[in-house]
């Protein structure tokens, strides 16, 4: 495959939550509503544990 | 008698299904649930396996062999084998035998086992949902 995409970590962490968080959201919970809001949440601990580890890290370094 | 029998080609219908969506699911991703008429489920999970997959490769991705000797090679084999027909068909064009040379290449290599890994657990589902299970 010639063609090369990069992405900068965060862009990588924001699409893999975006997928994954999909994945969870509709394979552990029955209804539809329940589905969105347990990808919604998925989505909001992954983007919230990008952060956190980032500040740690940062702390970490410092 | 008559509700014994009537019943029989009923079960026998679930059983075959509970194999072959699980199979199908495998192969290609969300096809477990399309063939259940879960068409938003199975479109959506279909979305993103393949996208992860293509994102990786496209991101210069390592994909595992089978005889990768060492361990995290064999788990890393066994994330990828997840992906099904998207696994099948990188291994028989080639694709993703690159060195991981930086690190849009490594995120690459996680995408792709990820969605590996993310099939199984949509397999899984499509397994209950044929069992009646899950909804």
């Amino acid at each position: 495959m010639n063609a090369t995409l990069t992405l900068s970590h965060f862009s990588a962490a924001l699409v893999f939550s975006i997928f994954a968080s999909v994945v969870f959201g509709i394979t552990q919970r029955e209804t539809t509503r329940d589905q969105v809001r347990y990808g919604f949440y998925c989505f909001c601990m992954f983007i919230g544990g990008v952060f956190v580890g980032g500040w740690l890290m940062w702390l970490l370094r410092r | 008698m008559a509700n014994s029998t009537a019943s029989k080609p009923a079960t026998t219908s679930v059983s075959i299904l509970s194999v072959i969506a699980p199979a199908i699911g495998w192969l290609i991703p969300g096809a477990g649930h399309l063939i259940q008429k879960k068409w938003i489920r199975g479109f959506l999970l279909m979305a993103s396996v393949f996208i992860l997959f293509i994102l990786g490769l496209l991101m210069q991705g390592h994909v595992y062999k089978p005889n990768g000797g060492d361990i995290l090679d064999i788990l890393g084999f066994i994330g990828d084998l997840g992906a099904g027909g998207l696994y099948i068909v990188s291994l028989a064009k080639d694709l993703g035998q690159g060195a991981i040379a930086h690190a849009s290449a490594d995120y690459g290599t996680k995408f792709m086992f990820v969605a590996g890994l993310l099939n199984f657990i949509s397999v899984a589902d499509a397994y209950h949902i044929s069992i009646g299970k899950k909804q």
